[in-house]
């Protein structure tokens, strides 16, 4: 039986009068799209390998390349789409999970793109951030009802003293943190320029479940260690090396299920430090083995906070999924510092596509309904919400902060900043951008410094727009924004969704 | 029975009250579901000695920024003008008609010991039109009096949690009644102290009701200017809450925030006023979480972090300890209120000064106001005259009621931040 397989995707359209044939494009593709003939001089490309990562083109010396998405020749048919009829030729052949990286990319309604942010006119001013104080620092952590004061003035000495009862605290310049994303799944220079940039802008990145790098050592004070369910890389000095403890129970883009690093992707460094033997599988479990319930994931969250001595948050990231709002206030009420809820539109390095198109809630949705029911039982301000999946732009950060959340994680995002063209290939290890990949051939194009500054400029770009927006609407400080959905409003969404939003219609006054 | 059994009990009774809803068929509703912000002008006056003075002056100060309301809205608060029934809640009640009035006292009558009621005297004044019945009564919490003399015997409950009981039962009733009435709407609720407001410029208000024949020790007063709705009774300013009053002149762009925030402590936002909020974030941060009223400009106005930055590490983890626990708790945008209490007036501006606001002292008298010319008009030539910072309060007590100080488990400030100037003025001067 003959099937055509694979139908191209892209197309390397090679203007040939511009091509001087200096083989950028061939040493540059991992996927060995284009090759070079030596008998008459010219650059063939093979379609069929591309993955639309655009990396030739962009470095193409003469501007000679473009890579087209390749107009179907399937028969037209709406519900019979191409994706799915390549899947099944793909199963049918080789009868496995059809695999994927990044987030979701179905045209599913994106809610950020139907709220829209309110401004000051005559009855309040606005206020000009380039002259006027504008503070967007953030905390997060738990936080008491109230102030208490163990001692404040001590009886008979003119000396008054006062004995901070907070709980631990992160304190971030910036209401943005860069999601987890392990060593293993990205590339060390990847993760040195995240864990650089947030040390040097004053937040936080995250080590997923890759362990703790020794060339990390020196950021630690802005690094958030990760306890997933494989266990890599964890024991005290880990859990006490890091400014705050995130337990990982799921991700957006494949709730429900575990992670899978394949042994190739394990050289020695990645086996030191994930604590594995070099070449194996790192296998993380669907669930923590020790948590079957509610009251395990308390006994975690103590035991880790008992293994640093509460003096550090401890948190919590969920996917957002169709319960979330009680699955939340079960993990408040558990003793977490701070809930990290990754949306269905998260990223990933790889995950079975049909379950990153297909499980879980939006983001947005996710976030109200959390925030609604944590204030509806009183316990919101005992835990910090870090909202993740998808956030794309400083309006998204200002979006979700209006709807509840403390401050967002953003991946994609960051990696879009080092080059990321999000091609959704990261599961091949062949990243082009020398990301997602562990090959020492690709990884040496990113440039840690230079990575580093990319990401600085993008925070610095992202809070001047927050700033702006908030100076706008007449708010000098971001905790005034927080939960504030009276400056929200909703376009084209029905009763129901701006019910669950908790905002008004566009049109709608106070 | 102790002071946790007689709290029960006091909420038991409440419970029981309640479920009933003697407003079962709301017609016009008495409240506005939208919020409405508004330009405003705000004056007050306080005598510190307690001398009393009546609402001349007041109106007389009020009248001077006529051009600052729009005829939308005017009303004032006036403190000790009940000495005969100063240890009474004193209710002032807008009825829209007499059916809610009948129902609302029955009501009354089943939650409180009612000591006198009347209709507030008022007079024929043109352009004050529609006016709703608007009655007072003096009442005390009927099982309060029941459970005193219970409380008395085993003397196990101190007057001071008796009285905080109390306010607290009086409290929940207010907002309940407030948020469930359509046609009835409690204005006033403390001891010794009285709202007078309506639809109309603050000065014809102030005839309306005949404020020149009340002698307070401290008044305060609004003219207000809404940006729309075409004015509504229980809408007018001040908004009172037990012994609170709050005048307000701004628009709160963290509304939002502080509603949610407030609410999480069981406040109900009935009214969706900036004002409204204003006063529970006073009653939720001074009685019940028991923060010197020295200390709250530190929260709502919050110093900004560039500032505590660069003071000494013990104030620094103070004041930033304050701003998390509190972020929310923060009023952003442009306002100057002033707010009356029993014992002390307390004037405050936003945090970068958005909204006007100029205080004076002549010998015992101080007066607040959004502009000096008000102040000029019924004291021509005040011994000093400033304009306080942003964030930085006029604070004025009674003389011999300003709170004790090292009170165990409250804040106090004031020893706090005058220990505080030893580090150079830097302290106090943050703000300046």
């Amino acid at each position: 039986m003959v099937l055509k397989l694979n139908q191209s995707e892209f197309e390397v359209d090679r203007d040939k009068s511009k091509c001087i044939s200096c083989q950028v494009c061939v040493r540059q593709c991992s996927n060995d799209v284009h090759e070079y003939d030596e008998d008459d001089g010219n650059i063939l490309s093979e379609n069929s390998k591309c993955v639309g990562c655009h990396r030739c083109e962009t470095l193409c010396p003469t501007g000679s390349i473009k890579i087209k998405q390749r107009e179907s020749e399937f028969k037209r048919n709406a519900n019979w789409t191409p994706e799915h009829l390549k899947n099944i030729y793909k199963q049918a052949q080789t009868g496995g999970v059809v695999l994927t990286g990044m987030g979701c990319d179905k045209p599913y309604p994106v809610y950020w793109d139907h709220i829209l942010f309110n401004a000051s006119q005559v009855t309040n001013p606005s206020i000009d951030p380039l002259r006027e104080p504008m503070e967007i620092r953030t905390f997060i952590g738990r936080k008491p009802d109230k102030l208490t004061m163990s001692s404040f003035t001590e009886p008979g000495s003119n000396k008054v003293s006062y004995k901070s009862n907070l709980s631990p605290q992160l304190k971030l310049s910036v209401p943005i943190l860069f999601s987890a994303m392990s060593y293993g799944s990205i590339s060390l220079n990847a993760v040195k320029s995240l864990a650089m940039a947030a040390s040097e802008f004053g937040t936080f990145y995250n080590t997923g479940e890759g362990g703790l790098h020794r060339d990390l050592k020196a950021y630690t004070a802005n690094t958030i260690v990760q306890v997933a369910s494989g266990r890599f890389g964890v024991d005290k000095e880990y859990l006490n090396s890091g400014a705050a403890v995130e337990i990982k129970i799921g991700q957006g883009a494949k709730p429900g299920i575990g992670g899978h690093l394949p042994g190739e992707k394990v050289n020695y460094d990645v086996s030191n430090t994930r604590m594995i033997p070099e070449g194996s599988d790192a296998i993380s479990p669907a669930p923590h083995h020790d948590i079957y319930s509610i009251e395990d994931l308390s006994q975690l969250i103590y035991a880790l906070k008992e293994a640093t001595e509460y003096k550090k948050p401890v948190g919590v990231k969920v996917s957002a999924v169709h319960n979330v709002a009680p699955i939340a206030s079960g993990i408040v009420r558990a003793g977490a510092d701070f809930i990290s809820i990754d949306g269905f539109r998260g990223g990933t390095g790889a995950a079975p596509q049909v379950i990153r198109d297909n499980v879980g809630i939006p983001i947005e949705l996710a976030l109200a309904a959390v925030d609604m029911r944590l204030r509806e039982e009183g316990i919101r301000h005992k835990v910090s919400i870090i909202v993740a999946g998808s956030i794309r732009s400083s309006a998204d950060v200002i979006k979700a902060i209006a709807l509840g959340a403390d401050a967002v994680y953003i991946g994609t995002a960051a990696l879009v900043a080092l080059g990321c063209h999000v091609c959704q290939k990261c599961y091949t290890s062949k990243c082009n951008w020398g990301i997602a990949t562990q090959d020492p051939y690709l990884t040496k194009r990113l440039n840690p410094e230079i990575g580093t500054r990319k990401l600085l400029n993008l925070l610095t770009a992202w809070s001047h727009e927050i700033k702006e927006m908030l100076g706008g609407a007449g708010i000098n400080a971001i905790e005034s924004l927080r939960g504030n959905r009276e400056h929200l409003r909703g376009l084209g969404l029905n009763e129901k969704e701006l019910s669950i939003l908790g905002i008004k219609h566009a049109g709608e006054a106070w | 029975m102790d002071y946790k059994d007689y709290t029960e009990n006091l909420n038991n009774e409440f419970e029981s009250i309640g479920r009933e809803n003697i407003f079962k068929n709301p017609r016009e509703k008495f409240v506005s579901d939208y919020r409405v912000p508004s330009g405003c002008a705000v004056f007050g006056i306080i005598n510190e000695n307690g001398g009393l003075f009546d609402g001349g002056m007041v109106i007389d100060g009020i009248e001077m920024m006529h051009d600052r309301s729009n005829g939308l809205g005017g009303g004032f608060a006036a403190y000790g003008i009940y000495p005969e029934y100063k240890d009474n809640y004193a209710f002032h009640i807008f009825y829209n008609d007499s059916l809610a009035r009948k129902e609302s006292e029955n009501l009354l009558q089943k939650a409180f010991k009612i000591l006198y009621g009347d209709e507030i005297p008022t007079a024929k004044v043109a352009s004050v039109a529609n006016p709703p019945i608007i009655a007072r009564y003096f009442v005390s919490p009927k099982n309060i009096l029941k459970g005193t003399e219970g409380i008395e015997k085993e003397s196990k409950v101190s007057a001071d949690a008796i009285n905080s009981a109390q306010e607290e039962f009086v409290a929940n009733f207010v907002s309940n009644f407030n948020a469930d009435s359509c046609n009835a709407f409690i204005v006033s609720s403390g001891k010794n102290m009285g709202i007078f407001k309506g639809v109309g410029y603050p000065e014809d208000i102030g005839e309306f009701y005949k404020l020149t024949d009340y002698k307070a020790y401290i008044w305060t007063s609004h003219g207000r200017f809404p940006t729309n709705s075409t004015g509504w009774w229980g809408g007018a300013h001040p908004f009172g809450f037990l012994n609170w009053s709050v005048v307000h002149n701004g628009e709160i762009s963290s509304y939002g925030t502080n509603k949610r925030f407030v609410s999480g402590f069981g406040y109900k936002c009935s009214f969706s006023t900036d004002t409204e909020v204003l006063t529970y974030l006073f009653d939720l941060l001074v009685r019940k979480h028991g923060i010197d009223l020295n200390l709250v400009n530190y929260i709502l106005s919050a110093p900004l972090w560039k500032d505590i930055e660069t003071l000494p590490e013990e104030i620094k983890e103070f004041l930033t300890d304050l701003r998390i626990i509190y972020a929310k708790a923060l009023v952003n945008g442009p306002f100057s209120i002033i707010v009356g209490n029993n014992n002390f007036i307390y004037a405050l501006n936003d945090r970068i000064k958005l909204r006007p606001l100029v205080a004076a002292k002549k010998g015992e008298l101080t007066f607040v106001s959004s502009e000096e010319s008000a102040i000029r008009k019924v004291c021509s030539n005040p011994d000093t005259i400033w304009s306080p910072r942003g964030g930085e309060p006029v604070i004025v007590y009674i003389k011999g009621k300003e709170p004790m100080l090292h009170v165990s488990g409250k804040i106090n400030s004031d020893n706090f931040i005058e220990r505080m100037s030893g580090y150079g003025n830097s302290f106090a001067g943050i703000l300046k």
